[in-house]
């Protein structure tokens, strides 16, 4: 164990109302902090407009000792401009002062993919990205190459920039009884070069992918955008979400945000189900920790197979609608 | 317009790589290199802007040692003018050929560099190299440069001295317009990269290529990072074939009752 003390910041993600979940697990990843040093405590900054609910949410959060909030019309929608400038004034605020932060934590999500290494060179230190387990106060293991190989890396800098997989970590527990303090600072700042014009989000009912339980994905196999509902059908019968390859987006038979894969979206439900997908490098690196994982595919000699657990071979416009039936 | 786009020299995709004995690294001796995907995207991007008589001159930039010239002549092919190889053979001893050997702040602060010296309007990055995995080089060279950044672009619209671009975000898309000279990185939806004829491959071998150094850009190459071990991750216990939907539904529910 190190005497040194360590003073976590993390970076909320969230939509002004609510806390995103993969922020929650950043709080966990910093919550392990506590193991190797002397103290440890955990800030979160929520940066945002009329976003008091987030603040409160996240204050009962296991190990939260401190909320920092920035409200203003300015951040209504933050840009990594503006938002980095901000983080790293906070930041810097805190040098010279008693507890200056060691550790700055974002969940890899595209948010804390954009804003944090743009933070980390702000400041003049490096960035450890996407990682799955924290060694010590300096040194944590991160996949490279598609997840084919972990790298053990150390942080030779004074503050510790990294963002996390929120796939690897679990939710901290509530404790609504824990003491935090939630203070608020005035500051505005505008992006000067960048505008944000417009979002377009996808309006889904079923549970978001990095969070679901079940997911089913669905790829190429599929053949076209309405066979795909045969997916969604038996996500929606499990409970899950709706995943797919990069073939599949490529092919116009789901938005993009729903692929997984090395360039998409990183998940470890319980149950994956991949339907039609022949298991490429770039695919198993999005889904190869889910628990359980079922393959089925008309190719025996798909890659998915080596994975899988269960594998069924066969067509899968025959399987799929008795998996729906009887499940 | 001046575009430099960024490209680096990585595994090929397709290759399953091999994790070193000695956990020093992966085995990249005789395996068959490419320009990263991404990077390749970025290429595209800018020879686009380039055929729409929006940019004026493409460079292409690559670090590394001196094998990286090869992707470099690949940009030249497919349209880049010319091309400028940041040799870091010298630096290379500094480490024990681990793969993240020049760390992605060095990479930005070359770039920035060379920004100064030339006065690039845009610089176009992949968002991510499929080796190292960082998604990184975009965001800090932006942030050093002090000017805009949109990641993750898979629309790019260039109007006078602005850049309208579309993003994919987790929820979905976002759009966000820029001041030039701004920082842009590519996803793998903006475009589909074009293959180099024989006649451009040649044509390449006459571009320019000017070798600098990391030392000679006033870069200090600093370690903020050690790479300890490379290991292999966990291997999954291969699986189980079933015959049946039912043998399927059934070994689910009750064997590892995930169901």
């Amino acid at each position: 164990m190190s005497e040194q003390n360590v003073v976590s910041l993390i970076i909320a993600e969230h939509d002004h109302n609510r806390i995103s979940t993969e922020t929650l697990k950043a709080v966990s990843a910093a919550n392990t902090l506590a193991t190797y040093a002397s103290s440890s405590s955990v800030t979160v900054l929520v940066v945002g407009y009329q976003c008091q609910s987030v603040a409160d949410s996240v204050a009962c959060m296991q190990g939260v000792s401190n909320v920092v909030v920035i409200d203003d019309e300015c951040y209504q929608s933050p840009l990594a401009e503006n938002l980095s400038s901000l983080i790293v004034k906070h930041v810097q605020s805190r040098n010279g002062s008693i507890a200056p932060y060691t550790h700055i934590f974002s969940a890899a999500t595209t948010f804390g993919k954009d804003i944090t290494p743009r933070v980390a060179a702000l400041l003049g230190v490096g960035q450890l990205s996407d990682v799955i387990e924290i060694e010590s106060e300096d040194t944590v293991i991160r996949p490279i190459y598609a997840g084919n190989a972990l790298a053990k890396v150390r942080s030779n800098d004074a503050i510790k920039v990294m963002t996390i997989r929120s796939s690897a970590f679990d939710l901290p527990s509530s404790q609504p009884e824990q003491d935090c303090e939630i203070s608020a600072i005035k500051d505005k700042i505008y992006a000067e070069f960048t505008e944000f014009v417009s979002q377009a989000v996808v309006e889904s009912s079923r549970p978001e992918l990095p969070a679901a339980k079940v997911v089913v994905s669905g790829g190429r196999g599929l053949g076209s955008k309405e066979n795909f509902a045969l997916v969604e059908q038996l996500a929606d019968k499990l409970g899950g979400a709706i995943g797919a390859s990069r073939a599949a987006v490529d092919a116009g038979y789901v938005a993009n945000d729903l692929q997984v894969g090395q360039t998409g979206k990183i998940v470890a439900p319980d149950l994956y189900i991949a339907v039609g997908i022949s298991g490429a490098i770039q695919h198993l690196a999005g889904m190869k920790d889910s628990k359980v994982i079922v393959a089925i595919n008309s190719d025996p000699d798909a890659p998915i197979f080596e994975i899988a657990d269960f594998g069924l071979v066969g067509d899968l416009f025959e399987i799929v609608p008795k998996l729906i039936d009887s499940v | 317009m001046k575009v430099l786009v960024s490209v680096k020299r990585v595994v090929d995709p397709y290759v399953k790589v091999r994790v070193k004995q000695d956990g020093t690294g992966v085995e990249t001796a005789n395996v068959k290199m490419t320009i990263n995907p991404f990077c390749e995207i970025a290429v595209e991007e800018a020879i686009r802007l380039k055929e729409a008589g929006i940019a004026d001159e493409v460079t292409v930039v690559s670090i590394g040692d001196k094998s990286c010239q090869e992707q470099l002549r690949t940009a030249l092919a497919l349209g880049a003018d010319k091309a400028i190889h940041i040799d870091t053979s010298e630096n290379q001893t500094l480490n024990q050929n681990l793969p993240m050997l020049i760390e992605p702040l060095t990479v930005a602060k070359g770039l920035k560099s060379l920004v100064d010296l030339n006065g690039y309007d845009l610089v176009l990055l992949g968002k991510q190299s499929i080796d190292s995995d960082n998604n990184q080089v975009a965001q800090m060279l932006a942030a050093l440069m002090q000017r805009p950044q949109a990641t993750f672009a898979s629309k790019l619209d260039v109007k006078d001295r602005t850049v309208q671009v579309v993003r994919e975000i987790d929820g979905g898309l976002e759009t966000i317009k820029l001041q030039l000279p701004a920082v842009i990185s590519t996803d793998l939806r903006l475009n589909e990269p074009r293959y180099a004829s024989l006649p451009n491959i040649m044509k390449a071998k006459r571009k320019p290529m000017d070798v600098t150094t990391l030392e000679e850009l006033g870069v200090e190459v600093s370690s903020h990072q050690s790479v300890l071990e490379i290991t292999n991750p966990p291997i999954r216990q291969g699986g189980t074939m079933v015959n049946t939907v039912s043998e399927l539904v059934d070994r689910l529910k009750n064997d590892v009752k995930v169901l």
